[in-house]
């Protein structure tokens, strides 16, 4: 049985302009330009995008579960972050 | 991307407690989470043989492309299969993300030891069975991909979000063809009323065996890989398309198909398991052939692949070295 | 219709031929392709070209004003009223044959659409500026196939060689000009299409170059699509793709 053999890429679409690309899937090519082509095919074919990225998978370093504890709580505790921790008059509360 | 799933550790109990909070909690698993071999190895069956049935339903579909009687049909026709092929990918993206290549998935199917739906193993004899697929096969699957979208595991639910949004209106194409068929001459009526007949009950098999028999069920709904039970959904696809038949004036393919005032459901004649049994294993009327289309496919395309590959590593053999 | 009409309509009808036949053939490569990616992305060119084919064909019923519809058209001539160039017919055969007929042909639109867009002939222009943007694409995408193939393996290359050989018969009829085909040019309807035929053999043999693939000169050789003397493929096509029009007169589909 032969097997596929083929890179694995990550496509990520801009929706409209304006907007963050996202990520939307992933699937098989020989080279970027390849893979590019393919995500239009694929993952565009309704006109969701109007601009592409591709990223070989094996090139993004993600975080992991494992990490949680030093990696991402650490940053929970900060409430001064955000906006609700200040209390302001009603008059101005939209601010 | 890989990851490793870290077992090792001497807490895997409170591993699969925290796990299973997250479960109760409706909170989605990602593919870098722990999660236990079994809820993965659960998720890898369903998953592509979800893939896989979008990827072999093309060709039943397929069938009809070259003779598809008109040219906005045919164009509707070939863009619809696209989508089942462009389904089947979505899905076989998202079951890689749990440490699991295509290739293995394609092998698995190829060697029959990953399933499909067995619906495609029925032919596609007549222009109307186009309109049949389309508004019951892919009416049964949107009810239960509707439901699907809520799934625990979050890739397999954002490719179900995704595939619900384009496959929704594959119902409505379909009927519409029904419906044209079914008003149309005397001859095409009858072509609706032979589809009807032959797809209603491989349509209700779709949502496999009764609740009691099935071998899966309890466990993929206590981790909420399935959100609602086998006969529930096969009871809300009944109850959505007995009303469309009569609109179309066609006959009820199941004579004990009676509404039930007490339940609030529709009554229906038992579905043949033992034709059931007999398709899943292997003895369809087209189980042979579509494998067989897969797999010729698959080996004609060896030499185009190792073409690519072979021109690949002549273009950049540092950068491949790296790879491996 | 008067002349200039009646060689209207046969240009419409040309064109339309050419894009459905071609189209016929590129969809029976869905769940056939080497890859599902690449299945996807020929169902597109196919669609591509099923589109362009409604076109031609709307106008062309429009034209003739008899009340016809682009079914009536595609569904009810036979093969020897179907006068699309030989090359568009001819069998999927492999994929490298699949993917150097369609480089050839995607060179070829690509010039001659970029000319067929400044049509006099409004509509005929509106269609060829839709219709080069998707042939500028399928070419973006033939290419790299083509370089793929030629340069991969003993066993592709050869494969390119072969399909070369069987496509070589059929190149000349692209650039061959009909009587009333030149009428139409001449009025600035349609296009010379022997004016395009230098820049297609510079542009193919400056592109094979890069493989050390020579073409051969390309010259009329088999013809006479446009009169609708056909290869034996086009009857079958046509069985397969009439069935249910022909088996069925007069119900809607």
């Amino acid at each position: 049985m032969s097997q596929e053999h083929l890179r694995v890429y990550e496509v990520f679409v801009r929706s409209s302009r304006g907007l963050d690309h996202k990520h939307v899937g992933s699937l098989h090519a020989e080279s970027p330009e390849h893979a590019l082509m393919y995500a239009r095919d694929c993952y565009t074919r309704r006109s969701e995008g109007v601009s592409i990225w591709v990223v070989e998978s094996k090139n993004i370093t993600a975080s992991k579960e494992s990490d949680v504890e030093d990696f991402i709580d650490p940053m929970t505790d900060k409430p001064y972050r955000h906006a609700t921790h200040y209390v302001l008059p009603d008059s101005v509360d939209n601010m | 991307m890989t990851q490793t799933h870290d077992n090792s550790t001497d807490n895997l109990e409170q591993k699969l407690a925290e796990f299973e909070q997250k479960i109760a909690d409706e909170q989605k698993i990602e593919p870098s989470d722990w999660m236990p071999e079994a809820y993965r190895k659960n998720l890898i069956r369903q998953m592509s043989q979800h893939a896989h049935s979008e990827v072999i339903g093309m060709q039943p579909e397929g069938n009809w492309i070259t003779r598809s009687p008109s040219l906005r049909r045919k164009a509707i026709l070939l863009a619809k299969v696209q989508d089942e092929g462009g389904h089947g990918l979505y899905l076989y993206s998202a079951t890689e993300t749990l440490g699991i290549t295509r290739s293995e998935m394609i092998e698995a199917l190829q060697t029959r030891q990953a399933k499909y739906a067995s619906i495609f193993n029925y032919p596609t004899l007549s222009w109307a069975d186009i309109g049949a697929v389309g508004w019951l096969v892919d009416g049964a699957a949107i009810v239960n991909q509707i439901s699907l979208q809520r799934t625990s595991y979050g890739p397999y639910s954002r490719a179900m979000i995704r595939i619900c949004k384009e496959e929704s209106f594959h119902q409505r194409q379909g009927y519409e063809l029904m419906y044209e068929m079914a008003k149309g001459s005397a001859e095409q009526k009858q072509m609706a009323q032979d589809a009807l007949n032959r797809f209603w009950w491989p349509s209700l098999m779709m949502f496999g065996p009764h609740d009691t028999d099935s071998a899966h069920s309890a466990q993929s709904m206590k981790w909420k890989i399935k959100r609602e039970t086998n006969d529930d959904l096969r009871q809300k696809f009944i109850d959505q398309t007995v009303p469309q038949i009569e609109v179309l004036g066609l006959e009820m393919p199941d004579p004990e198909l009676k509404w039930n005032e007490e339940r609030g459901h529709y009554d229906s004649g038992e579905i043949d398991w033992e034709e059931f049994k007999q398709v899943i294993n292997g003895n369809g009327p087209c189980n042979h052939q579509r494998l067989k289309h897969h797999i010729k496919a698959h080996e004609d395309g060896e030499w185009v692949r190792e073409a690519v590959r072979a021109y690949r590593a002549k273009q950049k053999p540092q950068a491949d070295n790296q790879v491996a | 219709m008067n002349e200039q009409q009646t060689n209207l309509y046969r240009f419409l009808i040309a064109l339309a031929d050419d894009s459905i036949v071609l189209s016929h053939r590129l969809s029976e490569w869905c769940s056939n392709a080497p890859y599902l990616e690449e299945d996807l992305a020929l169902s597109n060119v196919a669609l591509d070209y099923l589109g362009r084919a409604r076109m031609f064909y709307q106008y062309a019923a429009e034209v003739e004003g008899k009340g016809r519809t682009e079914d009536d058209l595609a569904y009810h001539r036979n093969e020897r009223e179907y006068t699309n160039l030989l090359i568009h017919e001819l069998p999927i055969n492999d994929f490298a044959f699949t993917m150097l007929r369609q480089f050839y042909l995607d060179v070829f639109y690509v010039k001659y659409l970029q000319k067929l867009s400044l049509s006099q002939d409004k509509m005929i222009a509106a269609i060829a500026q839709k219709a080069i943007k998707e042939s500028r694409y399928h070419l973006k995408r033939s290419e790299p196939w083509i370089i793929q193939l030629a340069q991969g393996t003993e066993e592709s290359l050869n494969r390119i060689l072969v399909a070369k050989e069987e496509l070589n018969d059929f190149i000349g009829e692209l650039f061959d000009m009909s009587e009333w085909e030149k009428s139409l040019a001449e009025n600035g309807i349609s296009v010379d299409r022997e004016s395009i035929k230098a820049e297609w053999q510079a542009y193919v043999q400056g592109f094979f170059a890069q493989s050390d693939i020579e073409l051969d000169s390309v010259e009329l050789r088999v013809h006479g699509g446009r009169e609708g003397i056909h290869t034996e493929h086009l009857g079958h096509m046509l069985s397969e793709m009439q069935y249910l029009q022909r088996a069925y007169p007069g119900n809607e589909w």
